[in-house]
């Protein structure tokens, strides 16, 4: 489904990203784990297009998506629930899942994803006409993740889901992550909380300074004595 | 003093300037009131005038306002773009369609007549964003003011080649009389004024609260990379934007040139202050404070030059910018803008 290509991404004469390949496939949860600064958001913002590519190549669903503008890819159905959350923090929730959907204008099913959007997170419905920069961090990550799905993704994107939230809330994000998935959602997963990510995870990938050092089944990923020793504090 | 405290100096000062408030309010009112008394007709009529102008500075304003509020950029040529609303309405009301004076066909080319030069300015506005402004967004934020400030130079100089070094006067088509109601006289050209401006500003209001292009302007305003992820088009979003204020403009123009009768090439420099003063008092970035602050300078203005106590019209900038000064050490963000509470 999506297919990246010896990526290279740079800021300037430094490259963050230094050649990585990766593929998801139709249905599954990748996750790309690995310690801050690795340049996992890097790869997420460079699909999103909001990065332009220093070299490599991006294609999903068999056309290059590289070089097209954010809101191409959007429209080619890859959402992304960014880092840091980045929601429209002087706009209600309510707004913020309108604008989610920007770009479709089939009515009755945006409807439809808005209330399961707000079955996923009810304490969304709780607030919905609430301005969502007023809102704990969790309800603001809710809040990302609902508002990307209401853009009906076929590829979601998301970019550390669990950073800053209480434990409980981070089982529950996991749980809806799983949720989302088997209704028909691929998904490629960033996180720091590796374990986490890796028991929810088919596939995963470990990225290190911007080259992918290991990858594979995530189960045998959680067993392979060097993420243990890296990234699961064994 | 041991016991004063930080926050007990906080609210002391808070109540200090409360009082002071307070007493500048009583006093605005206490002038207002007795000019009322001793001319109530002149008051009435002397606060239309205002009112009226402050309207037309709002039409400027929300050019300055708007273009702040998505890029952050002080769009310092915006002025003279109304400047050359104005001249494109006197052209092609007077040059063009050949029409002196008031008449039913005049109606009809003054509507005509709204409608292009709120295209024109549209046109120039976007299309000075694309070749001068784009550019620049990522640069730091003072070259795109620096070439906000050139633009504002070259606009100058095609009005100084189109209209000449110095002023010139234009028959209007507006109809000169006045509405009498009582003894208050009330001139056709404001009323008309208020005509055209009042449908234009709810059109404005409708298109950012209601249209998807105006939730487009408000989420690109808010954070253009998350914006992009939610499938607005960031670029054609800002193009709307500068074309929807140059429209503002253009309407600015047309009036101007209609109602005072003349046009000048500098004209933009000082109803362009004038009108970023009142943005910045309104809360720059903010739609409803810019027509506030318009309106609230309108009356300034009308009530400090017109009315029989007061300073006269020599000291009519002084009085507005007194006023901005002490709001924006008592209030730096102006009338209705907040400072933003984001969390991260």
């Amino acid at each position: 489904m999506l297919k990246v290509d010896k990526l290279e991404v740079a800021y300037g004469n430094i490259k963050a990203i230094k050649g990585i390949s990766l593929e998801v496939n139709k249905g599954e949860i990748v996750t790309l784990i690995g310690s801050n600064g690795a340049g996992k958001s890097t790869t997420l913002r460079a699909i999103s297009g909001l990065l332009k590519l220093k070299g490599g190549s991006i294609t999903f669903e068999g056309d290059r998506i590289d070089g097209k503008e954010g809101h191409e890819i959007v429209a080619k159905g890859i959402c992304q629930s960014p880092e840091g959350r980045r929601i429209f923090p002087r706009m209600s929730v309510s707004e913020n899942l309108d604008l989610g959907a920007f770009l479709r204008n089939d009515k009755e099913a945006v409807a439809a994803d808005r209330e399961r959007v707000l079955e996923l997170f009810p304490r969304l419905a709780e607030r919905i006409n609430q301005k969502a920069g007023t809102m704990s961090g969790g309800e603001q990550q809710m809040l990302a993740v609902g508002r990307a799905l209401m853009g009906s993704p076929s590829l979601l994107l998301l970019d550390e889901p669990s950073m800053g939230l209480a434990p409980v809330l981070v089982d529950m994000i996991f749980e809806t992550i799983t949720k989302i998935n088997e209704q028909g959602t691929t998904i490629l997963l960033v996180e720091q909380n590796a374990l986490a990510a890796l028991n929810v995870a088919d596939r995963a990938y470990v990225l290190e300074s911007g080259n992918i050092k290991l990858s594979g089944n995530a189960k045998d990923l959680i067993s392979d004595p060097e993420v243990t020793k890296a990234y699961l504090g064994g | 003093m041991a016991g004063v405290t930080y926050k007990t100096r906080q609210l002391r000062r808070r109540n200090i300037e409360r009082v002071l408030a307070t007493l500048a309010i009583a006093g605005a009112s206490f002038w207002l009131l007795g000019n009322f008394i001793k001319s109530p007709t002149q008051f009435t009529e002397v606060t239309f005038t205002g009112l009226s102008n402050g309207i037309l500075y709002a039409l400027i304003a929300l050019g300055y306002t708007l273009v702040y509020g998505i890029i952050e950029l002080i769009n310092f040529a915006h002025g003279d773009l109304f400047m050359l609303g104005g001249l494109f309405s006197a052209h092609f009301i007077t040059l063009w369609f050949n029409q002196h004076h008031e008449s039913g066909a005049g109606w009809g080319v003054l509507l005509l007549a709204l409608i292009s030069v709120m295209i024109f300015c549209a046109v120039i506005n976007i299309a000075i964003e694309r070749f001068a402004y784009r550019r620049l967004r990522r640069a730091p934020k003072l070259a795109p003011l620096i070439t906000a400030v050139g633009m504002s130079f070259i606009l100058q100089f095609v009005g100084l080649r189109w209209n000449g070094s110095g002023q010139k006067t234009w028959p209007s088509l507006l109809p000169s009389g006045n509405l009498v109601i009582f003894t208050v006289k009330l001139p056709y050209t404001t009323l008309i004024s208020f005509a055209v401006t009042i449908p234009v500003l709810l059109a404005l209001s409708y298109i950012v609260t209601k249209t998807k292009q105006g939730k487009a302007m408000r989420a690109t305003a808010q954070d253009q990379d998350a914006s992009r992820l939610m499938g607005i088009n960031v670029n054609r979003t800002i193009s709307f934007t500068f074309g929807l204020g140059g429209a503002l403009a253009g309407a600015a123009g047309l009036l101007f040139e209609q109602t005072r009768g003349l046009t000048s090439y500098n004209l933009g420099f000082q109803l362009g202050l004038i009108a970023f003063t009142a943005a910045v008092m309104g809360g720059i970035g903010n739609l409803q404070g810019a027509v506030l602050g318009a309106v609230i300078i309108g009356l300034i203005q009308g009530w400090n030059d017109g009315l029989p106590i007061g300073l006269g019209q020599q000291w009519s900038n002084t009085v507005v910018f007194s006023i901005l000064i002490l709001l924006m050490v008592f209030k730096p963000t102006g009338l209705l803008g907040k400072p933003t509470t984001e969390k991260v």
